[in-house]
């Protein structure tokens, strides 16, 4: 057995199926090694980003570490967005390179790059593998650190050499790392004061964030026996189910007004697996202006009094504590403070203008209507997406797939592609803009190849819609540089090129049926929408506003 | 604020990297930075000088905690002892000069560890004020080099910066 044998042998001992990658001169012997593992399913990207990003979309939508291959120097460079997205958003990911031989690291070789070097601040950890024996060890500790605590990539850089070497050692190898302890149970004193603090509030609100989606099920509990209104952020949205009645929707910069107002207002937060990102804080210093006590539940301590100043910190994981919250909770005496975020609701529901040409918000909501929100939907990053964020209303939890921290554009379609290969029955929807899009089309290709029935669907705007909606509020509408639509291709003839099935929709009385067509076709389909131009998002609070400069409609309809 | 933190690591191939580009990344203010090796096999141990706030100091300790590497952090704020060494090369021309010069070295507890024909160097151990201060008391005559080492710190008493032995369930 050689090193890259023992790379799938460790590989296959820690339970992984897939591996999404793309091969290149210095990982050939782990795609040699491949040859004759029929457990092991590898799926060939056309790009690096794409197989990443489709790492991410299987890792995000199971809970499974994700696992992907690339070769040295432009392969491995490739990967970099995906990591630092992964990173961002506590996805766990394993990155396998190849790296050009011991002996020529350090020489400017052909396909050489510095990639633990240029990966050590986009990954949870990284490793450049010295010695064959070590292997089993290194594998097993990369499982263990991006899969535990706050899960995120690691990065094990593999010279060809030492994948060509002898292996001689024992994969019974235990991981060494002294310097690791996530810290699982939260402090029993800090939970009984969590506990006593909530039973004073009496306008409290639950913020929950990435971190809850394996606490589902605890957060509901407590959710509905305590009554409490409940915020899911962007990465969130799904912990509870989008239209559960206690549910104001996402928080921030293009969150609901009733999310917002509660927040402003809350005398309690209780913030769990959330970070406080800037674009649900907007001004810090005006953040939650009445909060008396924020209670921060998170498994990493130094999310915990970063951003927001924190009465009862709770360092643990989210589904441990969420336990013991559900199991202490009692209903909560909110009646007024629900009758005000009611009426926020009522007098303030996401704005649905009303267009001559189709609107991004009715598409969506239509696909939501047809689907009963039963789907599981990955977006690239825009305008689109907030449209997606604010009117799919996600069923169940990790069915809502997206890239937030980092906001990597190109991040739909691939996503899509990991999204359906961990769950290959499911219906699996792209939410996807025309800029978005065509940074990383060339994945239609990898739909095709493994029959991947995604379907995307393109809100085309003709523009870099959010960027141009920034330049109409705050640049005079000086539209510098986002302009797509005089060079857009023609998307359906693009997709039918590929082999995938596209057609256009423009008009609303091919709305519903377009819907239908798209869900029946049983291969992948991309549908065209043609939206609105000068569309924008809203409610909008500017960077750096507060939840008192919140935009609630479009000004520029207002002054029509 | 002015906060010295000790840092104890594995002693692992690109783990100072780690460190400083954490500190270069989120911002942090490095004054000094002293490594070496300790009495246990596999492990070295930093100390850093860095400026900033009681909050960015808590990012810091955080921050270095989620490094794999890390093994365990220390702010010294309790009472602790910290040292600096610096070579110091002067001009040392003129007897009188050579004479006062000696009793500066003197006054500082400093030696000579070089003396030449024009140039020696002295050898002094101290805190930084101490360190700052002999070299001040030298700059009259010609300072032509000085290299730090970068303070080095221990906690008093019974704190004591070593590797947990028990690890608690992941």
């Amino acid at each position: 057995m050689n090193g890259a044998e023992a790379i799938l042998e460790a590989l296959e001992r820690e339970g992984v199926e897939v591996i999404f990658g793309v091969p290149g001169g210095a990982n050939m012997p782990m795609y040699d090694a491949m040859y004759g593992r029929p457990g092991l399913k590898h799926v060939l990207g056309r790009h690096e980003q794409g197989s990443i990003h489709a790492a991410e979309g299987y890792a995000s939508s199971s809970g499974r570490t994700g696992v992907v291959f690339a070769t040295s120097g432009p392969g491995a460079l490739n990967l970099v967005t995906g990591l630092a997205d992964a990173l961002m958003d506590s996805v766990p990911l394993v990155a396998i390179t190849g790296q050009v031989a011991r002996a020529a690291v350090g020489t400017d070789a052909f396909q050489e790059a510095d990639v633990t070097g240029v990966t050590m601040p986009v990954t949870k950890h990284n490793y450049l593998v010295q010695d064959v024996n070590e292997i089993p060890r290194i594998v097993k500790e990369a499982f263990v650190i991006a899969s535990t605590g706050r899960p995120g990539p690691v990065l094990i850089d593999v010279p060809k050499d030492v994948q060509l070497e002898e292996f001689t050692g024992s994969f019974e190898a235990k991981p060494r790392l002294p310097g690791y302890r996530p810290t699982v149970k939260g402090h029993p004193r800090q939970l009984e004061k969590a506990l006593a603090a909530l039973g004073r509030a009496r306008q409290p609100v639950m913020m929950v964030g990435g971190g809850g989606h394996d606490a589902a099920d605890a957060l509901r509990r407590f959710a509905e026996a305590s009554r409490i209104p409940v915020i899911t952020t962007l990465k969130g949205l799904g912990v509870l189910p989008g239209d559960h009645p206690q549910v104001l929707g996402m928080p921030g910069m293009h969150g609901t007004v009733a999310a917002n107002r509660a927040i402003q207002h809350a005398d309690l937060i209780l913030a769990i697996g959330m970070r406080f990102d800037d674009r649900i804080t907007g001004n810090i210093a005006k953040f939650a202006p009445n909060v008396k006590t924020l209670i921060h539940v998170d498994i990493d301590p130094a999310e915990i009094g970063k951003v927001v100043e924190t009465h009862v910190p709770i360092v643990g994981d989210a589904r441990w504590v969420s336990e013991r919250l559900a199991q202490s909770a009692t209903a909560l005496e909110l009646d007024e403070w629900w009758a005000r975020i009611r009426d926020w609701q009522r007098r303030h529901p996401l704005p649905m203008p009303e267009r001559e040409r189709l609107s991004s918000q009715e598409v969506i909501r239509a696909f939501w209507e047809a689907t009963g929100g039963e789907a599981y939907v990955t977006t690239g990053v825009g305008q689109h997406q907030m449209f997606a964020a604010q009117f799919w209303k996600p069923k169940f939890p990790r069915s809502f797939v997206t890239s937030g921290g980092l906001g990597t554009m190109g991040y739909g379609l691939p996503a899509a592609v990991g999204v359906q290969v961990a769950h290959p029955g499911a219906t699996v929807l792209n939410f996807d803009g025309d800029g978005s899009f065509q940074m990383t089309l060339q994945e239609l290709a990898t739909l095709v190849k493994y029959d991947l029935p995604v379907k995307t669907v393109l809100l085309n705007n003709g523009y870099l819609g959010m960027v141009r909606q920034w330049q109409d509020l705050f640049n005079d509408k000086r539209y510098a540089e986002v302009h797509l639509e005089d060079s857009n291709p023609d998307f359906a003839k693009l997709a039918e090129a590929f082999g995938v099935k596209g057609f256009t929709v423009e008009r609303r009385e091919d709305l519903k049926e377009a819907v239908e067509a798209t869900l029946a076709h049983d291969g992948p389909v991309l549908a065209e929408f043609r939206v609105f131009h000068e569309e924008g998002v809203f409610p909008m609070i500017p960077a750096g506003g507060s939840a008192e400069d919140m935009i609630i409609e479009n000004p520029r309809e207002v002054q029509r | 604020m002015r906060h010295v933190v000790s840092v104890l690591v594995e002693d692992h191939p690109r783990v100072l990297t780690r460190i400083t580009s954490l500190f270069a990344r989120r911002g942090f203010n490095i004054e000094s930075l002293a490594v070496g090796k300790t009495h246990l096999p596999g492990l070295s141990r930093i100390s850093i000088v860095v400026l900033g706030d009681d909050r960015t100091i808590e990012q810091v300790e955080k921050q270095l905690n989620k490094l794999v590497e890390v093994i365990k952090v220390t702010d010294h704020s309790e009472p602790h002892v910290e040292r600096e060494m610096a070579l110091v090369k002067v001009r040392t021309e003129g007897v009188e000069e050579r004479l006062q010069i000696k009793e500066i070295v003197e006054a500082f507890r400093a030696r000579a560890v070089d003396v030449g024909r024009s140039s020696s160097i002295y050898e002094v151990t101290g805190d930084p004020g101490k360190i700052e201060g002999f070299i001040a008391g030298l700059e009259p005559y010609g300072v032509l080099e000085v290299m730090r080492s970068g303070a080095v710190a221990m906690s008093r008493g019974e704190a004591i910066l070593k590797p947990r032995l028990k690890k608690e369930a992941v």
